[in-house]
């Protein structure tokens, strides 16, 4: 190939039918395309899924809600959602400045499979799947197995990702986010996690679901925590029930933003303190770099 | 292949037929497709005022409006913007009257080098749109992703507020008819606002080749570059490609005039991954495309000299044959008494070893520029810091005599130091002379990342000592920096720092040493204090530790020991004048005071709550000699008056947004008795106006100040002697003549009848300035500089005990600046200075291959910055032009040992390596609960 070909269908079976014919790489809001071709670059081939406006927005089915691939940052922010969705606002503020929050999409958060995505996390604790579309048929894929390592996914190179499905909670759930990073905003994350705790009646977690990103290759679940949690009163003191055996999963590396025992460190502080929020605690968070990102009103409407 | 379905928008050499709205507009461009918004609106649409600074959506400077919504213009490819609506930065100004959002910009000083200036508009403009009243921290939302590295963000949330209308106006001149202290927006301000100042990057002629500079992937390296012959037959677009066999002068560069030790192209060897090995000369779709890969380039890894423990072992390779002491480059020395005598002798003593970092300038505008050849001159036009020394430069990598070089800066979006030195000026002028064409380069963020300057890391040992009253006794002092590849401005900061190892303190006895030493790192040169915050950062910590022993105030302790007039320095040089650091420490004990007894009530409360956030107040105090070390380093100026009697000051120190272009006429007006507006200028151009050195070590506003003073004197004194008049008569400019008046005697200087000098003048006056030092015997004894400015800044800071992390609160910044020819521009000086204080204290550290962009290297957001507020001492310096010295590096200095020192206060963490990451903080607060240190 000599020269650069961008391809910019308006259906989606064109789309898949440029991919059946040979690997294109996906463009769509250009956030992480665009950085990674800074410089002189060979040509390659392009299909840029922009025009395909049936992919774009959040819709509500009666068993889950759904992310079309092409949903932005911003459209997360200004959707009304439940109140389980919130870590993923809270993730949605933090991703880069509101230029990357216009154009940024979820779906392409996901396949550029970077450790520390923020979306991640937070579709990890909401047990998403994705949707992913070929002319060979659509399958589904539970979102840690579609992570298969180091920004790597189980996409094949004729499949477009073109939904990211959110199932209902059994019972009343809510979520948080939270971020540490060495600066306030345009901060790669040194750990971060979301959690979701579904209520019971009798006021105890029915169920947990809890995700550490940037500690590891990819995001992660912490299982031992999230059944450790099961049946104990979702009230104040919640937190100091994350054990460091929780977070036996993770495997962080050492570099330049933080030293690997400090991620794991974090990690535990952090998901007490998203445990602790949630249950109701008092909220023991310093204000700035850390774990409290761009206020919610920032975001105008 | 083609796509079919949009076959019909596809032209035959891939080019789209695109149409959009731009700022009202219909437009249409016959473009590729996948090409960066920003290059359209610039390449193809000549839109320059959305600006390129990272071209991978971390700085925000090319942030437009796309559909109604801020969008970073370099992350989106053209095709996307087809059917949209687009807003730019030229489209704010209405019939060439800014709106409200510009003219808060320009009154508030929120632009200093103007780079960001678009983006912030823009995003703020989105915001303004969405949101009538915005509060500071939906302010700092909407503009938190435009990054800006000088101003520290306040004064543009103040901007924003205020065009809001839901913030204060600034404040305003009592005086509204003074010209040397008043608060004037800077004179180029509206064209940094309304996106037509022209920087690096945005100007080159149509006929123009591109060129890119190949660099070294490994830190040293030896390499051949085989045959070419198939390069240009693959590539038809490709000119030339230069080697070092191609420079026709002297294949170096570097700051002092023996030490030409930077190759333009290097010859079969590399010491550093940046060094330039090649340059490509094309069209511009060529340049683009063509890879280092494709490139017949032979390399041979060395071992490489990764620090200066490892450089300054025998056993590692020789960097720099020609050196006398293995990888040393040279050594600096200042030594009083007998200093380690004293420190055995002392009641207290507090010692340690503290480890900074390699700080990137991360100046918004990358270097850019184009040469183009004239007969048989060479013309450069790019962003620099120093178009004289560029010139010196260009001319012996040419071979040329000084005289058939021209530079012209363009403006300059940041510098800090770090555009001191020649980048691609002297490969462009090669380029230029041989192939008798225009050419062009600008340099992507991870070119000039790799390949520029940085601040020295370094390795500081230092002992202090005390007696049993708290007086200071001794100073032990040995900085080892990490100068890297070449020599650049190694051996000013090794000079420097010695000179400045007391701090603003009266020290008896000292022995200050340092080294800079050669490795395989990028070189580090010039960035704002040349080495002195780096020593702050060890004796102020020293200081710190030594109120610890003493159980007393640290702020108490300083001032006991602050330098006040009369005193001798460590230097021997008696310190007359303009000694304000009393006053500075003086200035700052109320806040210091309240804020210390408010933090530790708070960690009391926290305590007692659980909370894991404690807070703290430290100080930092800081002195800082204005002009060269020892060194001549006049500046001169010209003031003409033509026939019409128009006045123009021919102004060659170069505006890097601190103001010289504001600054130098307020002294002009205010020497010659009329309006700042009455002033012409022109400026930089090595044609047109004479040396005024460099921007560099805040000697403009000092010494290029007096120099614009003496020439305005000058022209005064021409005047009343063509009027035979004395020395006190009145003089007034009028139009088309000059009226000297004494005792009530008016005579008038008719200036149609003088004849016409150069650029049309018919009277004018020449000033210089030198400031008088002496040089420095092998003691450091001596006058190093004629005046020094002095500061105190105290910061209160929260940290999370859990996290390590730091979050600056408020910062108190008391500057003695002798006089503030401008107030506002002083602050913006201030403001950006903490910002970058900040920076170096809490999260910028550089690592060749790991953060060559700007999100791997952090530097400080709008979220980042604590409220910043100022008190200026005025203690006048009889030497500055109406008292005034400089303010540039100060405000840098005293932040870092602020913050660190508050951190302390909150937590007990002694800090000795930064940038203080939290894993670090936390390691500190850790061994502080152990009772370690």
């Amino acid at each position: 190939m000599t020269e650069t070909v961008h391809h910019r269908p308006h259906r989606l079976d064109e789309a898949l039918a440029l991919l059946a014919e040979r690997p294109l790489t996906v463009l769509a809001g250009g956030t992480d395309h665009f950085p990674a071709r800074v410089g002189p670059r060979p040509p390659e081939g392009v299909l840029d899924i922009s025009a395909l406006t049936a992919l774009r927005g959040v819709r509500e089915e009666p068993e889950a809600y759904v992310l079309g691939a092409r949903t932005t940052w911003t459209d997360v922010i200004e959707a009304d959602l439940p109140p389980w969705f919130d870590a993923l606002k809270q993730a949605a503020r933090e991703v880069g400045g509101v230029q990357i929050q216009n154009r940024g999409t979820l779906a392409g958060n996901l396949c550029n499979a970077s450790p520390a995505a923020d979306g991640t996390p937070c579709l990890l604790a909401a047990d998403a799947e994705v949707e992913l579309a070929s002319r060979a048929g659509t399958r589904r894929l539970a979102l840690a197995d579609f992570l298969t390592g180091y920004r790597a996914t189980a996409r094949r190179p004729d499949e477009l990702l073109t939904a990211i499905r959110l199932p209902k909670p059994a019972n009343p759930a809510r979520s948080r986010f939270v971020k540490l990073g060495a600066r306030r905003y345009l901060v790669i994350s040194i750990a971060m996690v979301a959690a979701t705790l579904e209520g019971a009646a009798d006021g105890s977690v029915a169920a947990a679901r809890i995700a550490v990103g940037a500690c590891s290759a990819t995001a992660q679940r912490l299982p031992a925590l999230e059944a450790a949690l099961i049946g104990r009163p979702c009230a104040p003191g919640l937190g100091a029930l994350v054990e460091p055996a929780h977070l036996a999963a993770l495997s962080p590396i050492g570099d330049v933003r933080a030293s690997a025992a400090y991620r794991v460190h974090a990690a535990r502080v952090l998901t007490a303190r998203a445990l602790e929020t949630l249950a109701g605690g008092a909220p023991r968070a310093a204000s700035g770099p850390t774990a409290s990102g761009p206020t919610a009103s920032g975001r105008a409407a | 292949m083609t796509d079919a379905l949009d076959a019909d928008r596809e032209t035959a050499n891939g080019l789209e037929d695109l149409r959009f709205t731009v700022n009202g507009a219909a437009r249409r461009v016959s473009v590729p497709p996948g090409k960066r918004l920003s290059r359209v609106l610039r390449e193809d649409l000549g839109l320059p005022g959305t600006k390129v600074g990272c071209d991978a959506g971390d700085c925000g400077a090319c942030t437009i409006l796309l559909d109604g919504r801020q969008a970073c213009a370099c992350l989106v490819p053209a095709a996307q913007a087809d059917g949209a609506e687009i807003r730019t930065v030229e489209g704010l100004a209405q019939d060439g009257a800014l709106d409200r959002l510009q003219e808060a910009f320009l009154k508030h000083g929120a632009a200093q080098c103007g780079i960001c200036t678009p983006g912030m508009l823009m995003a703020a403009t989105d915001l303004l749109a969405r949101c009538d009243r915005p509060t500071a921290d939906e302010a700092m939302d909407a503009l938190g992703g435009v990054l800006c590295r000088c101003t520290g963000y306040q004064k543009i949330v103040e901007a924003v507020l205020d065009a809001a209308g839901n913030g204060p106006a600034p404040p305003a001149d009592a005086d509204g008819t003074a010209a040397v202290g008043a608060r004037l927006a800077r004179l180029d301000g509206a064209a940094k606002l309304d996106g037509s100042e022209p920087y690096g990057a945005d100007v080159w002629p149509a006929d123009c080749l591109h060129l890119r500079v190949v660099r070294s992937p490994y830190a040293h390296a030896t390499f051949t570059i085989g045959a070419l012959d198939e390069v240009y037959a693959r590539w038809p677009g490709l000119h030339r490609i230069l080697t070092a066999a191609d420079i026709p002068g002297q294949n170096g560069f570097g700051i002092y005039p023996t030490i030409k030790d930077q190759p333009v192209l290097a010859d079969g060897r590399t010491l550093y991954r940046g060094d330039a090995v090649c340059a490509l000369i094309g069209d511009a779709a060529t340049i683009d495309a063509l890879t280092d890969a494709e490139l017949p380039i032979e390399w041979t890894e060395e071992p490489a000299v990764l620090d200066v423990h490892a450089a300054l072992d025998p056993a590692s390779p020789p960097l720099h044959p020609r050196l006398e002491e293995h990888n040393v480059l040279i050594r600096g020395r200042v030594r009083a008494g007998e200093a380690e005598t004293a420190l055995a002798d002392s009641a207290h003593r507090a010692e340690g070893r503290f480890q900074t970092a390699f700080v990137e300038h991360a100046y918004i505008e990358p270097e850019a520029g184009y040469a183009v050849r004239v007969g048989d001159r060479v013309h450069v036009y790019a962003c620099t810091q120093a178009p004289y020394m560029d010139l010196e430069e260009v001319a012996n990598v040419l071979g040329f005599e000084q005289e058939r070089v021209r530079i012209v800066p363009t403006a300059c979006g940041g510098g800090f130091g770090g555009k001191l030195d020649v980048s691609l000026q002297p490969i462009l002028a090669v380029a230029a002379w041989l192939t008798d064409r225009p050419v062009r380069c600008v340099y992507d963020r991870p070119d000039s990342m790799r390949s520029s300057t940085k601040r020295h890391p370094a390795r500081i040992d230092a002992a202090l000592g005390a007696d049993e009253a708290g007086r200071l006794t001794a100073l032990r002092l040995h900085a080892d920096f990490d100068t890297g590849a070449y020599a650049s401005w190694g051996p000013t900061v090794a000079g420097r720092v010695p000179v400045h190892a007391t701090g603003p303190y009266r020290v008896p006895q000292v022995l200050a040493t340092s080294a800079a030493i050669h490795t395989n790192a990028p070189p580090s040169g010039a960035f704002r204090g040349f080495g002195v915050p780096q020593g702050a950062i060890a004796v102020e910590s020293l200081m710190d530790d030594l109120a610890e022993r003493l159980e007393a105030d640290p702020l108490e302790l300083r001032l006991r020991n602050a330098l006040r007039a009369g005193d001798r320095t460590a230097t021997g040089q008696v310190i007359e004048h303009s000694v304000g650091m009393a006053a500075c420490l003086e200035a700052v004990r109320p806040a210091w005071t309240d804020w210390r007894a408010e933090a530790e009530a708070a960690n009391r409360a926290a305590e007692a709550e659980g909370s894991p956030t404690r807070r703290g107040v430290g100080v930092g105090c800081m002195w800082y000699g204005c002009g060269n070390t020892s060194m001549s380093n006049p500046s001169h100026m010209r003031v003409a008056v033509d026939r019409r009697g128009r006045i123009t000051l021919y102004n060659g120190a170069v505006d890097i947004g601190q103001g010289t272009y504001t600054i130098m006429p307020q002294i002009c007006a205010e020497t010659l008795g009329v309006p700042v507006s009455e002033i012409r200028q022109v400026t930089g151009d090595t044609d047109a106006t004479p040396d005024a050195g460099k921007t560099s070590a805040s000697r403009q506003t000092f010494v290029s100040g007096r120099a614009v003073k003496e020439a305005a004197e000058a022209l005064l004194a021409e005047i009343r002697r063509r009027a035979n008049a004395g020395p006190d008569a009145a003089i007034r400019f009028e139009d088309g003549a000059i009226l000297a008046i004494e005792d009530g005697v008016e005579k008038r200087i008719a200036l149609a009848d003088l004849p016409e000098g150069a650029d049309g003048a018919v009277l004018e006056g020449f000033g210089r300035f030198d400031p008088p030092t002496t040089g420095l015997d092998a003691d450091g004894q001596g006058v190093p500089y004629a005046t020094y400015g002095f500061a105190a800044q105290i910061a209160e800071v929260e940290v999370d005990v859990e996290l390590g992390t730091v979050t600056p609160i408020r910062l108190l910044a008391a500057h003695d600046v002798g006089r503030a020819v401008n107030p506002t521009l002083v602050e913006g000086q201030i403001h950006g200075g903490v910002a970058q204080g900040l920076g170096l204290a809490l999260m910028e550290e550089y690592i060749p291959g790991r953060t060559e962009n700007l999100h791997d290297y952090l530097i400080p957001t709008f979220g980042d910055m604590p409220t910043i507020e100022c008190i200026l001492i005025e203690d006048p310096e009889p030497e500055g032009p109406y008292g005034a010295k400089g303010i540039g590096e100060p405000a840098l200095v005293p932040t870092a040992p602020a913050i660190l020192g508050a951190i302390r206060h909150a937590t007990g963490a002694v800090i000795r390596e930064v940038p203080a990451l939290p894993h670090r903080v936390l390691a500190a607060i850790e061994a502080a609960r152990a009772g370690g240190r």
